[in-house]
């Protein structure tokens, strides 16, 4: 190696004990996952070993492509409202002072941290007929009887913007925190408006860093289990959502398995994308 | 004008992200078993009525337990990661760190499967060591990505020099290398204990039907009616997690964790 090791922290055997735990716990359950997702399955609950393509030709099916379908576009829809909403929310931290940082910060981090079962329950209760916005509606007199706004796809959608926000702006908030202050600031100078300064100078200098964000929301949206069940209808389900059902409920878990594998290749290539888009010029 | 407006702007959003658990919170008050807001006859009563209940207080205790477990599984296996890349190049060192990303970028249904099958073919499945393995190694990522930003900030002739001066590499990591990285291994072990204690779909596929956690709990209670004590643990939960999070922002410096490079203390 070169000289740079000569005088390393870290010896090379470091390594060992933590590519061991990867390997046994993350690639091994990978590629048994891979295996199964070409077994047959046995009608009495599990699989025997084997090398046939039913569980994928099942997938492709009129009735999986529209849950294909539905999953992609509440994910996409999901995704789109939280980069709008959640970018300029993150030039605008970005200005704040470091105290009032911190503390936005701490407040967005808690919103991720929440299982998906408590927000999915808060929402549920927001949107209820007893406790929610219904009742405030009805109260303002803007609306003759208090009504519940969930279970549907508005309840859904929202569900997903809330947990994809935080997300959103966390994955914004580095390199709209590294953007020099100076670029703007010169564009000001020159004659430009705000709105201008916005969308000429900070949205092409983050541009690669926006797609970024918005795919990663994507795809973490894509992976929602627990709201398409709590907020959605059955026509909502989501592909995680029959991914568990066809797991635990059918016990077919080699269609279970081919159904993450297709799951995962469109993640990766939509990850794949991210990094590419990220590398673009000012970008993360 | 414009200042105000910006401010405003991230003020909504932020109402509009708590709004839901403020009813949540005062929901949680409501003295009858119904769920009314604005509450009738508050009370505390069913905040006591959830430490009086084993049948809530085992799936916490589990839920503590696995956080705990896995956090410091995810720590152990994430801090030799993030120093064996620190200073090697390589594309073996490139494919290690990948895979302690991976977990992140993937949907967590997909480990979660992978999980299950691996756990059913080895067995192991229903226990909850192979839940706190399993969120170990999910969760590796967070103290990953933590001590990587730890380390990203530390002066390498700093270790060269401790080197040159004779120091062997098992004393530059005690004298020098940890004190430095302290709070970023603390701020990586609570980042995974929060996220471990609100995980639901691993540790549902994984143990869920033997080894109840809480988020389970939360979910196989909602299938069977709405009750307050939904919203106490929804509310301890948030503060629990808000708990953490400031103590981070108090003690530590919250945006340089998140990537932020010019944000000093003011």
């Amino acid at each position: 190696m070169s000289d740079e090791v000569t005088h390393a922290a870290t010896p090379r055997w470091l390594g060992l004990w933590p590519a061991a735990m990867l390997c046994l716990f993350f690639l091994v359950p990978f590629c048994i996952m891979l295996a199964v997702s070409v077994a047959h399955r046995d009608v009495s609950g599990f699989y025997e070993w084997g090398f046939e393509p039913d569980s994928y030709a099942r997938f492709l099916s009129a009735f999986f492509g529209k849950v294909m379908a539905v999953s992609l576009s509440v994910s996409l829809a999901a995704a789109a409202i939280c980069v709008a909403l959640g970018f300029p929310f993150t030039v605008f931290l970005a200005s704040m002072g470091h105290r009032t940082q911190t503390r936005i910060l701490v407040v967005l981090l808690s919103v991720l941290a929440l299982s998906e079962v408590i927000i999915g329950f808060s929402l549920s209760t927001l949107l209820s007929r007893t406790a929610g916005v219904g009742n405030l509606f009805h109260w303002f007199g803007l609306v003759s009887d208090p009504r519940a706004y969930t279970p549907s796809l508005f309840a859904l959608v929202t569900g997903l913007c809330y947990i994809g926000f935080p997300f959103a702006v966390l994955v914004l908030y580095p390199p709209v925190s590294r953007l020099d202050p100076e670029i703007v600031e010169a564009a000001r100078v020159m004659g430009a408006s705000g709105p201008r300064a916005f969308f000429g100078v900070i949205v092409p200098n983050l541009r690669g860093a926006i797609v970024g964000a918005f795919i990663l929301v994507f795809v973490f949206t894509l992976g929602s289990y627990l709201l398409p069940q709590l907020l959605g209808r059955s026509e909502h389900w989501t592909l995680s959502v029959h991914i568990t059902d066809q797991a635990i409920y059918q016990s077919n878990l080699p269609f279970a398995a081919a159904m993450s594998v297709f799951l995962m290749l469109v993640a990766l290539a939509l990850v794949g994308l991210a990094s590419l888009a990220g590398r673009d010029r000012g970008a993360a | 004008m414009t200042r105000m407006l910006k401010t405003t702007y991230v003020f909504v959003i932020l109402a509009l992200l708590v709004a839901p658990l403020v009813v949540v919170a005062a929901v949680s008050l409501n003295g009858p078993q119904t769920l009314r807001f604005p509450p009738v006859d508050p009370s505390l009563r069913w905040y006591g009525e959830l430490f009086r209940q084993d049948e809530w207080l085992v799936p916490l205790r589990h839920s503590l337990v696995i956080a705990a477990c896995a956090a410091a599984l995810a720590v152990a296996v994430a801090l030799p990661l993030a120093l064996f890349a620190w200073q090697r190049r390589g594309p073996a060192v490139r494919v290690l760190a990948g895979i302690g990303l991976a977990p992140f970028a993937l949907p967590p249904v997909i480990s979660a499967l992978g999980f299950m099958i691996f756990w059913m073919t080895l067995g192991g499945y229903g226990r909850i060591w192979a839940t706190i393995v399993s969120h170990g190694i999910f969760l590796v990522t967070l103290p990953f990505v933590t001590v990587s930003l730890g380390l990203k900030g530390i002066d390498k002739s700093l270790i060269e020099a401790a080197r040159v001066m004779g120091a062997g590499r098992w004393n530059v990591f005690r004298t020098v290398l940890l004190p430095l990285l302290v709070p970023y291994i603390v701020s990586g072990y609570a980042f995974a204990f929060v996220l471990s204690l609100n995980e639901y779909i691993i540790a549902y596929m994984v143990a869920g039907f033997t080894v109840e956690t809480l988020p389970i709990k939360i979910f196989n209670a909602l299938r069977y009616g709405y009750t307050p004590i939904l919203a106490v643990v929804s509310v301890i939960f948030a503060v629990l997690s808000a708990l953490i999070f400031g103590l981070i922002g108090r003690f530590g410096n919250l945006p340089r964790l998140l990537g932020a490079e010019r944000s000093n203390r003011d």
